[in-house]
């Protein structure tokens, strides 16, 4: 019992991170129709411009800042330089573009930081609660986890149903060519929406990289977990995304736990989800209409 | 009544003034010309000097059948299609380089064949993007919802639903456009238009899909709105246009073959040849009546 327990508490502090990854790339898919592949390397360049702050002694605090200000650049940058110039063209133009950009950026990373494992410091405790005589696997790092991406949730729930930006984006998204005639800059609604996905998938970057080991594709099973979580919850569908990656997180940490030899067939569980939700439910599983586009 | 009503300045006016800027009893005093306007896509003409002036107050009627060039004209002062040669003046001051966000903010709103509401947004919402040149937080104190952009959240809220309220679908707020019958989806739509209090208003087929009587009461609206803007109308239904329009252009082709009154124009021969005899021809043709040559003499 107790050991059930501790894998589902790991399953969903992992699970959140997928969520807040997913949402990253739902935010994108919504607003743009492209998925962002280079959106793990992206949160892995502003990751280690965190690690350098760190390294030269700021706190962990102003390091996550920084950090997530230089994603919000970051992905206002990619928008508007690289991203628009194939907006509305053929979607595989976007694909080839977003996974050179991820490649590019890797590579980048790999020349400003060197390719090397790096340790990434957590703001809290690695060590978990005392319950009674047991320690479970809730850490004080975890908490801060969990507390992270549902705060950044709640804080894009309030942006997108209460502020008129969050209206005039969400708008954006359904309708270009209407928003357009109504007076909204559509062109800076998109290029907000991607700065916002770089925040989120920095965090999401972040909070994974914490204590743990860092290098150049630190980010590349993240991708995969995030692309799975948001496929799951029907790519179009926020919601849908966070419980997406919840389900993915609880999954994959129960295949871990109890396959013999199960944290090897992490990744294949992943993949093995997505092919089934693919098979199954190409829609996903919060799919309200028929078929989904590409 | 809701939080922007405005006391009416004149015994004359309607519900529908509420939705408009407080300085609702100026007159209309825009106008829309166009003077020479040519559109060529490629080799193909869809538009050949054509020009036409929207008076202040006025209904303008765009007709012509199938092809005629009449939503590239729409399209031109909509700023989706730039003219390949030709001038549009707004009030007295040339439109050049005009861009379809522009509109909102020149006081020119459109709506839509079809509806074009966004499915993922409440009625209420897809109003309340109607008027959102008429907020005036900035883009920073929106974003981090300072107190600011919370009033002007509300305002625009309030304006939203007095707008529909007064196109009779404020009780459909909170609902998903999807789900609700087409002639109410017009209406939210035509609210939409309506909450920035436009000075033109371009409607493209707005009767389309609608019964007899909710046809006559958008006429009755129509004439409403022609108080308090200058109206530009494309629309199939002849008995409407014949029945709201101050002045009429026709065209066919690409080029402009009548312009005048209802009167003049019906009395128009070539307005017979090019558009009427066709139009009982497509009549007959959805009547399932047979097709004769003899249907050009209508009219």
């Amino acid at each position: 019992m107790q050991y059930f327990v501790n894998v589902t508490l790991t399953g969903l502090t992992e699970g959140m991170v997928y969520s807040a990854f997913a949402l990253a790339l739902v935010l994108i898919w919504r607003s743009t129709r492209i998925v962002n592949f280079a959106q793990g390397s992206m949160a892995a360049a502003t990751t280690f411009i965190a690690l350098a702050l760190i390294q030269a002694g700021q706190s962990y605090w102003v390091a996550l800042v920084v950090a997530l200000l230089s994603g919000l650049v970051l992905g206002a940058i990619v928008e508007r330089v690289v991203i628009r110039p194939v907006e509305g063209g053929p979607e595989l133009n976007a694909v080839i573009v977003t996974l050179g950009l991820f490649v590019a950026i890797q590579a980048a990373i790999a020349i400003v930081f060197g390719s090397a494992f790096q340790s990434f410091p957590t703001p809290f405790g690695l060590e978990g609660f005392q319950v009674g005589d047991n320690r479970i696997a809730l850490t004080p790092n975890s908490v801060w986890v969990i507390a992270a991406v549902l705060v950044t949730m709640a804080l894009l729930v309030v942006l997108f149903r209460f502020t008129r930006i969050g209206l005039a984006m969400r708008a954006s998204a359904f309708g270009q060519e209407v928003a357009r005639l109504l007076g909204v800059r559509v062109g800076r609604m998109l290029t907000l929406g991607w700065a916002l996905a770089a925040v989120v998938g920095s965090l999401a970057g972040l909070l994974i990289a914490g204590g743990e080991f860092v290098y150049p594709a630190y980010m590349d099973s993240l991708i995969v977990f995030g692309f799975v979580a948001a496929v799951l919850g029907g790519l179009d569908s926020p919601i849908g995304a966070i419980v997406g990656g919840l389900i993915l997180g609880l999954a994959l940490s129960y295949v871990s736990g109890y396959v013999e030899r199960g944290s090897a067939l992490v990744n294949v569980a992943a993949l093995v989800i997505l092919m089934i939700v693919l098979l199954v439910r190409p829609g996903g599983l919060f799919a309200s209409s028929t078929a989904r586009r590409a | 009544m809701g939080p922007l009503a405005q006391p009416t300045p004149t015994a004359g006016s309607t519900a529908i003034d509420r939705t408009a800027a407080p300085d609702t009893d100026r007159a209309p005093s825009a106008s829309l010309e166009m003077t020479g306007i040519t559109v060529a896509f490629g080799g193909v003409i869809a538009l050949s000097e054509v020009s036409l002036v929207v008076e202040p107050g006025q209904v303008h009627g765009l007709i012509g059948p199938n092809g005629a060039g009449k939503t590239t004209l729409f399209n031109v002062a909509c700023g989706i299609v730039r003219p390949t040669a030709g001038e549009m003046t707004w009030r007295g001051q040339p439109l050049r380089r005009l861009k379809p966000h522009q509109l909102a903010g020149l006081g020119i709103s459109r709506t839509l064949q079809g509806v074009g509401l966004f499915p993922g947004m409440t009625v209420l919402e897809n109003v309340m993007i109607g008027a959102h040149r008429h907020a005036r937080a900035g883009f920073g104190s929106a974003l981090f919802a300072l107190p600011r952009s919370d009033r002007d959240e509300r305002e625009l809220r309030a304006r939203a639903l007095a707008a529909l309220s007064d196109l009779g679908a404020q009780q459909h707020a909170g609902r998903y456009p999807g789900g609700l019958p087409y002639p109410v989806q017009k209406r939210v739509a035509l609210a939409r238009a309506l909450v920035s209090a436009p000075d033109l208003l371009l409607l493209d087929e707005p009767a389309s899909g609608l019964a007899e009587d909710e046809m006559h009461e958008l006429g009755e609206l129509i004439r409403t709105l022609s108080g308090r803007m200058s109206v530009l109308l494309v629309e199939h239904h002849m008995d409407l246009v014949m029945r709201v329009c101050d002045r009429i252009t026709v065209l066919d082709s690409g080029r402009q073959i009548a312009a005048g009154t209802p009167a003049e124009v019906q009395a128009d021969p070539a307005v017979t040849e090019a558009y009427l005899g066709d139009e009982v021809t497509a009549e007959e043709d959805a009547a399932g009546t047979t097709r004769t040559d003899g249907g050009r003499h209508h009219g």
